[in-house]
């Protein structure tokens, strides 16, 4: 009953928009502009014929592959700037600078250094969430609480034991808010990128069912798949703030 | 209590020490020195804002004096060592860990097995037996402070050093887990520098109380306490020592 009442008004907003956008489809009697349901029949016809997931694949490859290259880049890359405090005085002005760049930006140089194939976008979308992840990893260790460094001190452990067992899991939830963020991001970008000289992902979808006969149910339902798979991986990253390690930090 | 007996385990020598702040040099330390026999209980008070703990911090060698020197069996103190444990108000359980991966972080070295089985024999001691899969969010501050003193104990330090170690626990629990203290101190031998604000704290536990003056911050006074354990504090000679040290720290209205 509770959880009904959450969620009704939310559920009655979706279902005023997609009446007034009927309505007045119907009532300006506009030819290009789809009506909801034939933006739910497009979608069939995409599912039917294979395309949508093709689509999906190929936008969810490019993401995976550009985000993954983040993480394993950024996290490290964090942890030295925030470790030693050389390394933070050298980057982070030079990653302060590039930082507001839009990854949008880069598509010429992009597209100039690996051509119009998979790179490019893997290249923009590694851009793209690269910064948040340095960015907020290099926060978490800069607030990693003193007293817990001199109780490592105290204790005389190693460097590695320093690193395993306080460093890396104090920053934790600080790189699962970066991956979060990146994630976000990179989704935003992998549409824009692929709306430029590909063949596949969703973006393209997009721009390619404009272009061949001004399909906008098609390009409607394309924006609305955007959206529930970047809810979906938004919603996985949550799920990464329930881990047992990180759980002290939302704990209170 | 013959401290004199006892070889001296901590030797604080004309320990000083200053602050750069906006209005100039602030001396939080003038020419401080004490000794702390091997074995001893010692207890230092004085008001808040003496630097109470900037001492305790230059001797368990998290800091460096500006003047003087500090020396643990005969040797300068200049950096922490796990053989004086610090035991804090804030606590410095890692949140990331349960009870029995604390107890094992400091346990350099040995076994995974034998680690364990040292973890779990200071978890019991100390009342949480049961509860070594936790994590510290799951305790109470009372247990949090348990899991605090077993991780200090379970690398078999020298000394504990133990600035305001329970003030952030309500009087009952503070009772409770100095009761707690004695008794671990009755199993096992540690010489203990305890600073703290309370002055029946220190009668309780302190073979020896140390009171601080403020401003400049020296070393107003010592008193030996000759009760043996279990002390009953609301005893006559208790009481009288207890006004003694509050006259030190400039509290008069127990003296009608």
């Amino acid at each position: 009953m509770i959880a009904a009442k959450r969620v009704l008004p939310s559920i009655a907003v979706i279902a005023l928009i997609i009446g007034v956008w009927w309505a007045v489809v119907v009532a300006t009697a506009s030819v290009v502009f789809p009506t909801p349901w034939q933006v739910v029949t497009g979608t069939v016809e995409l599912v039917r014929d294979g395309t949508l997931f093709e689509h999906i694949g190929a936008s969810l490859f490019r993401v995976g592959v550009g985000f993954g290259l983040a993480v394993i880049v950024g996290v490290p890359l964090g942890l030295w700037m925030g470790w030693v405090r050389g390394a933070y005085v050298t980057l982070n002005p030079l990653f302060q600078m590039l930082r507001p760049i839009s990854p949008i930006a880069w598509i010429p140089i992009a597209i100039l250094w690996f051509g119009v194939g998979n790179v490019s976008p893997i290249f923009l979308i590694f851009l793209s969430s690269v910064f948040p992840m340095v960015v907020q990893t290099t926060a978490g260790v800069h607030t990693i609480e003193k007293r817990y460094l001199r109780a490592a001190a105290n204790f005389g452990v190693s460097r590695a034991t320093l690193f395993r067992q306080v460093v890396i899991p104090a920053v934790l939830p600080q790189i699962i808010v970066g991956m979060r963020i990146g994630l976000g991001v990179a989704w935003l970008v992998v549409v824009a990128a692929e709306m430029i000289a590909l063949r596949s992902g969703l973006g393209y979808l997009i721009i390619d069912s404009r272009n061949a006969g001004n399909r906008y149910d098609l390009v409607i339902a394309g924006m609305i798949i955007i959206g529930l798979i970047g809810l979906l991986l938004d919603g996985l990253m949550r799920l990464l703030e329930g881990l047992k390690v990180v759980r002290w930090r939302y704990a209170h | 209590m013959p401290t004199k007996d006892m070889s001296s385990k901590i030797r604080v020598d004309g320990v000083g020490k200053s602050f750069a702040t906006e209005e100039g040099k602030l001396h939080v330390l003038d020419s401080i020195s004490l000794e702390v026999g091997d074995g001893e209980i010692v207890a230092i008070v004085g008001p808040s804002g003496c630097g109470k703990s900037t001492l305790m911090n230059i001797i368990a060698g998290f800091d460096r004096p500006d003047r003087g020197s500090v020396s643990v069996d005969g040797v300068v103190q200049c950096k922490p060592s796990s053989r004086g444990i610090l035991i804090s108000q804030a606590g410095s359980v890692f949140p990331w860990l349960t009870v029995q991966q604390n107890l094992m972080f400091g346990l350099n070295g040995s076994e995974h097995a034998e680690k364990k089985q040292l973890a779990d024999h200071y978890a019991e001691m100390v009342g949480l037996k049961g509860f070594e899969a936790r994590y510290p969010h799951e305790l109470s501050g009372g247990m949090l402070k348990r899991a605090e003193l077993a991780r200090a104990l379970v690398v078999k330090p020298e000394i504990l050093y133990m600035d305001e170690p329970f003030s952030a626990l309500d009087a009952l629990l503070h009772l409770r887990m100095r009761n707690e203290l004695l008794r671990i101190l009755e199993q096992e031998r540690h010489t203990v520098l305890l600073i703290t604000h309370d002055v029946e704290e220190a009668i309780h536990v302190a073979n020896r109380i140390i009171v601080l003056s403020i401003r400049p911050t020296t070393i107003q006074a010592t008193f030996d306490v000759p009760f043996a354990h279990p002390r009953k504090l609301s005893s006559a000679p208790v009481q009288e020592l207890r006004t003694a040290i509050l006259r030190e720290l400039g509290v008069d209205s127990y003296s009608t």
